[in-house]
């Protein structure tokens, strides 16, 4: 599983489908706003990038995407939604309160940027998520 | 044996869709879950939060809590799949001990394993 | 939001998933249940919820399916009794 197909169709669709893949992953995490998607969908797509370009390059893709990278992308989105749940609660509001995460700043505005954030955050983190468990999966992860 | 589960499994289908008869119709307005709290969302959600998706405010603004479980537990899975699936060490991982069979579907299927390798 | 199509989509999921059951060939099977899941996401935009359509086209169809195939990497293709 973690050895190189020798396909050259294989080779050239991936290389082809993975940019559009992910350009369109990213037009859904960032436009949770205005379109169905978001954090959880846009997240699962950028994973199934990485898994298409690890299944057609094998060992090679490790050096675009390193195998300890997802635990790392899956713990820094799961903290850095936490803190950003906190910061209102540092200013006076409750857990996950954005319209108080910021004092002196419109509510109205706060709350817009939160969800973008929050949309962003957990992105990564089903991203990083999903692509540890498929390496956990075939090559039994790293230490 | 396997009538008696047909059997069964016709019964409970029979009750539920006895019991669908109780639901609200699809989309109805005059429903409980439509009346209590839904209708602020709808009302408010724009002016609230500036955003025109109304399930996306809901889900990432008003039951920001939800959804903030609901990514712990994608994490927990992450974390449980390796803290099972890992390679050790001094060993070939779990998964490496012999469990792929001769119907395999990929190549690569791992050795059998040695006797007394597991320190 | 026309009953026929709801129908004939609930009626071909219930297929699917005894099919499913039924197979001997456990990778035909998780074909089948990728197909499932690929209705299943049909018939959520149907019902007007696109966002669940869409995450469940993601991960139903493609992650779901992509785990199941690695694990019966591991595990064999035929079903024991």
């Amino acid at each position: 599983m973690t050895s190189r197909y020798e396909s050259t169709f294989l080779d050239v669709v991936s290389r082809a489908i993975v940019p559009l893949i992910q350009i369109f992953a990213l037009y859904v995490v960032t436009h949770g706003h205005y379109d169905p998607g978001g954090g959880f969908q846009g997240g699962v797509m950028l994973a199934a990038s990485i898994i298409l370009l690890r299944i057609a390059q094998g060992e090679e893709s490790f050096e675009r995407f390193p195998q300890s990278a997802g635990l790392y992308l899956a713990g820094f989105g799961a903290l850095a939604f936490t803190i950003l749940g906190f910061m209102s609660v540092v200013f006076g509001g409750n857990f996950l309160e954005y319209g108080y995460a910021v004092p002196g700043v419109d509510g109205v505005e706060l709350r817009y940027w939160g969800i973008f954030f929050a949309e962003v955050f957990i992105g990564f983190l089903v991203w990083g998520a999903l692509v540890a468990i498929y390496d956990a999966l075939t090559t039994g992860g790293t230490a | 044996m396997r009538l008696m589960g047909v059997v069964l499994i016709a019964i409970m289908a029979g009750f539920i869709m006895w019991a669908t008869r109780d639901l609200p119709l699809r989309g109805d307005p005059q429903s409980p879950a439509s009346t209590h709290v839904s209708v602020y969302y709808i009302e408010n959600a724009l002016e609230d939060s500036n955003t025109p998706n109304m399930v996306t405010a809901v889900l990432a603004d008003y039951r920001g809590f939800d959804t903030f479980g609901e990514a712990i537990v994608v994490v927990a899975a992450a974390l449980s799949c390796l803290l099972i699936l890992l390679r050790r060490r001094d060993d070939e991982g779990p998964l490496a001990q012999g469990y792929g069979t001769d119907e395999g579907i990929g190549d690569g299927d791992p050795e059998p394993p040695e006797q007394g390798a597991r320190g | 939001m026309t009953w026929q199509i709801d129908f004939w989509l609930m009626l071909v999921l219930i297929m699917f998933a005894v099919l499913a059951l039924e197979v001997s060939d456990l990778l035909a099977a998780v074909g089948i249940l990728t197909g499932y899941s690929f209705l299943m996401a049909l018939l959520f935009a149907e019902l007007g919820a696109p966002d669940v359509a869409l995450t469940e086209a993601a991960l139903g169809a493609a992650i779901t399916g992509i785990f199941l195939l690695v694990t019966l990497r591991f595990v064999g293709r035929k079903e024991e009794h």
